[in-house]
């Protein structure tokens, strides 16, 4: 039977079919579908942790259990787990550990563009990338095989276009699995430095084996055609070429390191021309130009973004698509925006209006750096915010001008060992929590403040205000950002505390099905000044045309424009 | 092989209308690809979304002056994405208009007699109000598959297998609701 679908939802397909019993991930666009498809088999054991590097060391402490396990993530969730990745490369697996990480070439929804590659190369761990979603089935029971067979851990490499793309893929059934008997082996798995040293030697006989293994087992492919050109590709760069020029011969590369040496030497041989198609950094061009051969790569394609066919036939073939239909003016941008309702909005309408400068963190919020909003200056990481504004105060001195603004998840991801540093090092800072009882940005995952698991099932919730008076913060005000006005008034006292504070600001997403608004907001036009005070509020709904228009098809009557206007011009209309 | 390009605003339910024609093309038998956005850009966004089926489908992203058709959810998008067209192919668009953040704060302002531009460019341009349609179907929200029945109608692909499609994708109780909305816009000419 074949199927529809996602290249996420192939991969957890490939782990269920290979066996895999526990699965342990943090979400984060493109990567975050496989671990929710995965929670759905009965039979695989699946959770969000707090984090990258905790989700890496449960799903590798299940391998050492004897379990098939995965971790999944973003591009720059693997950063948060490298400190595990590096070290499991040493101690190797006894079940079969697989870790997806999908890249964001075109940055659809991420703040940087790394290549997940390097991370292959410097942790010495074999890295597969499929480029369909059937190939994303296969390459993960592959990498389940080769993890076992090499006692290493397997990275799989996606990229937005191959997560979340939809192709046919044949289904299988499960093979049930044992647990791998479990043996105490503290030679192979207590990491200190007599032990490390020997297991040293192991990762270079298993790089040394699998270059092999890249040379031989056929996941690199040789498909010669007219031999004029050969391009070298993998991942979804194989489809763009192929579409670009099916008659050109490809090596197509299923395994991304180690890379193979001597078929690249034999196809480079068979081929007039040379060209290296990748995204992102030239990683496989500078093994091609290592080993001695000529090719053309970066010098003709991009270092930058995602690539397409026309790019392909543009660059690598010259050939330019003339006859484009254009708008005949400037076309307006649509950025993304906060949703009509956010809980966000009321909290950047205050902080612009005092005028504060806002360290920002990783999640919906984020758009409030946008106008009308503007009210966040920087956006580094996960976590970031707190620590952050921790360092400005350190820098500047106790300053009243600066909060720390963090999501609920984004708190418990990272957030918290921030937090700490203020209370333990004497900071004073101003961390404003923005618990909206949900992983907004991702699609509504659940975390450790939600009340539920992965899975669906109720658990424990993790009481944000008992854990920040715990870490030392005298000070916690839980607030309603909706309520503009009280909400000034707490955020301007805290500020001016010369202790550390948080503002819990509580109000749920307007995207979850038990937030319920009535009614919709209609404009009094006897009453409307014309002042535009509700159009600072940035909400997708309220336009200006020539009086203040509400979009029925877009307002949901969360009614926080009408807590903003000053003369009572905006009300709820209820059906 | 055909491509069809859906350009809308996050949350206008284009990612339905694709999972809709991939099913279709399954169905007949195709290789197919959809291509979906997820993520950051879905909060309001433009969003574009594609469909490729034939024999043998490789990219699943549809580029400049490839596509057959352009299924347009608002008509700034349509506007946007006319670059995707054909040179004979065709534009379908439903004439809502939906201020993008920067023409409401005013820093731009929002084009005016779109479709007429566009036909005067010599493109085949079907318009019609779904907003109105889903309306009359019962519900707002079903503007998706009211376009997919203005689409359905200009294919020569047996109507049945759209419906049979829509039954098995749409959760039972917005069936009737959709099914209604694909006929409207399935009769609409």
């Amino acid at each position: 039977m074949k199927k529809l679908m996602l290249g996420n939802e192939a991969v957890a397909r490939g782990a269920y079919e290979a066996g895999v019993k526990v699965v342990a991930s943090y979400p984060g666009t493109p990567s975050t579908e496989i671990s929710e498809f995965a929670a759905k088999y009965p039979e695989i054991y699946a959770e969000w942790a707090p984090n990258e590097k905790v989700a890496l060391e449960v799903s590798t402490g299940a391998s050492v259990a004897g379990a098939r396990s995965m971790s999944c993530m973003k591009h720059v969730g693997l950063n948060v787990a490298a400190d595990p990745l590096f070290t499991a490369s040493y101690t190797g697996v006894s079940g079969g550990l697989v870790i997806c990480v999908a890249d964001d070439p075109g940055m659809h929804s991420s703040q940087n563009e790394q290549d997940s590659r390097h991370y292959a190369a410097a942790s010495k761990i074999p890295m597969l990338e499929p480029s369909d979603s059937s190939e994303c089935r296969d390459y993960t029971k592959l990498a389940y095989e080769l993890s076992e067979k090499y006692d290493t851990p397997v990275l799989l490499r996606l990229t937005t276009r191959i997560s979340h793309s939809q192709s046919l893929v044949e289904l299988f059934e499960r093979d049930e699995r044992e647990l791998i008997p479990y043996k105490k082996d503290a030679m192979k798995y207590v990491m200190m430095p007599g032990m490390a040293k020997r297991r040293h030697i192991v990762v270079e006989e298993r790089c040394a084996a699998l270059t092999d293994y890249a040379d031989e087992s056929g996941i690199n492919k040789i498909e010669y055609g007219d031999k004029k050109i050969g391009i070298i590709t993998a991942g979804d760069c194989y489809q763009y070429a192929k579409e670009a020029c099916p008659d050109a011969s490809f090596l197509k590369l299923g395994m991304v390191y180690p890379l193979p040496q001597k078929l690249i030497k034999e196809f480079a041989a068979k081929v007039d021309r040379l060209v290296v198609i990748e995204e992102l950094d030239p990683i496989i061009e500078n093994h091609v130009k290592a080993l001695g051969i000529n090719c053309d790569g970066k010098n003709i394609l991009t270092l930058l973004g995602e690539y397409s066919a026309d790019l392909v036939k543009e660059r690598v073939f010259g050939k330019k698509i003339t006859d484009i239909k254009t708008a005949d003016e400037a076309v307006p941008p649509r950025p993304p925006v906060l949703c009509p309702g956010c809980p966000h909005r009321g909290m950047h309408y205050v902080l612009k209006k005092i005028g504060l400068r806002v360290t920002g963190d990783i999640g919906c919020y984020t758009l409030g750096a946008l106008a009308p909003l503007e009210s966040i200056d920087t956006c580094l990481c996960m976590g970031g915010s707190v620590s952050m504004a921790h360092g400005m105060e350190k820098a500047t001195g106790k300053s009243d001008k600066t909060v720390a603004i963090i999501g609920d998840s984004t708190f418990m991801h990272s957030g918290i060992t921030g937090l700490i540093d203020i209370v333990y090092n004497k900071g004073t800072s101003t961390v404003i929590i923005l618990d909206n009882s949900i992983t907004g940005m991702t699609g509504h995952q659940d975390n450790p403040t939600t009340g539920k698991t992965l899975k669906g099932e109720a658990t424990k919730q993790v009481d944000l205000e008992l854990l920040c008076k715990a870490c030392g913060i005298d000070r916690v005000t839980v607030c309603d950002p909706f309520d503009v006005d009280k909400f000034e008034k707490v955020v301007r006292e805290e500020v001016a505390q010369s202790e550390p504070s948080v503002i819990i600001a509580q109000r749920p997403c307007a995207l979850l099905k038990s937030v319920k608004f009535e009614g919709k907001m209609y404009v009094n036009p006897d009453k409307c000044k014309k002042c535009r005070m509700c159009m600072k509020i940035g909400c997708p709904a309220i336009s200006f045309k020539d009086g203040v228009v509400i979009d029925e098809t877009l307002c949901n009557g969360c009614g926080l424009c009408q807590n903003i206007c000053k003369f009572g011009a905006l009300s709820k209309e209820v059906e | 092989m055909s491509n069809i390009l859906i350009a809308g605003v996050g949350g206008q339910g284009t990612l339905l209308a694709s999972r809709i024609l991939g099913n279709v093309a399954i169905t007949l038998g195709h290789d197919v690809k959809v291509s979906e956005v997820h993520g950051m850009s879905q909060r309001g966004g433009s969003v574009v979304t594609y469909v490729k089926f034939g024999e043998k489908v490789y990219s699943p992203i549809i580029g400049n002056c490839d596509a057959d058709t352009v299924l347009a959810f608002e008509e700034l998008e349509a506007y946007r994405y006319l670059e995707a067209l054909k040179p004979d192919g065709k534009l379908i668009v439903n004439t809502q208009n939906m201020d993008p953040m920067p023409v409401i704060t005013g820093k731009m302002t929002y084009p005016e007699n779109i479709i007429e531009k566009i036909r005067a460019k010599g493109v085949n341009v079907i318009a019609v109000d779904a907003l109105s349609l889903a309306r009359k179907a019962g519900n707002e929200r079903a503007v998706n598959v009211v376009l997919i029945g203005v689409l359905a109608a200009n294919t020569n692909i047996d109507k049945a297998v759209f419906e049979k499609v829509i039954k098995e994708t749409v959760p039972e109780k917005f069936r009737e609701v959709n099914l209604k909305a694909f006929d409207l816009g399935y009769n609409f000419a």
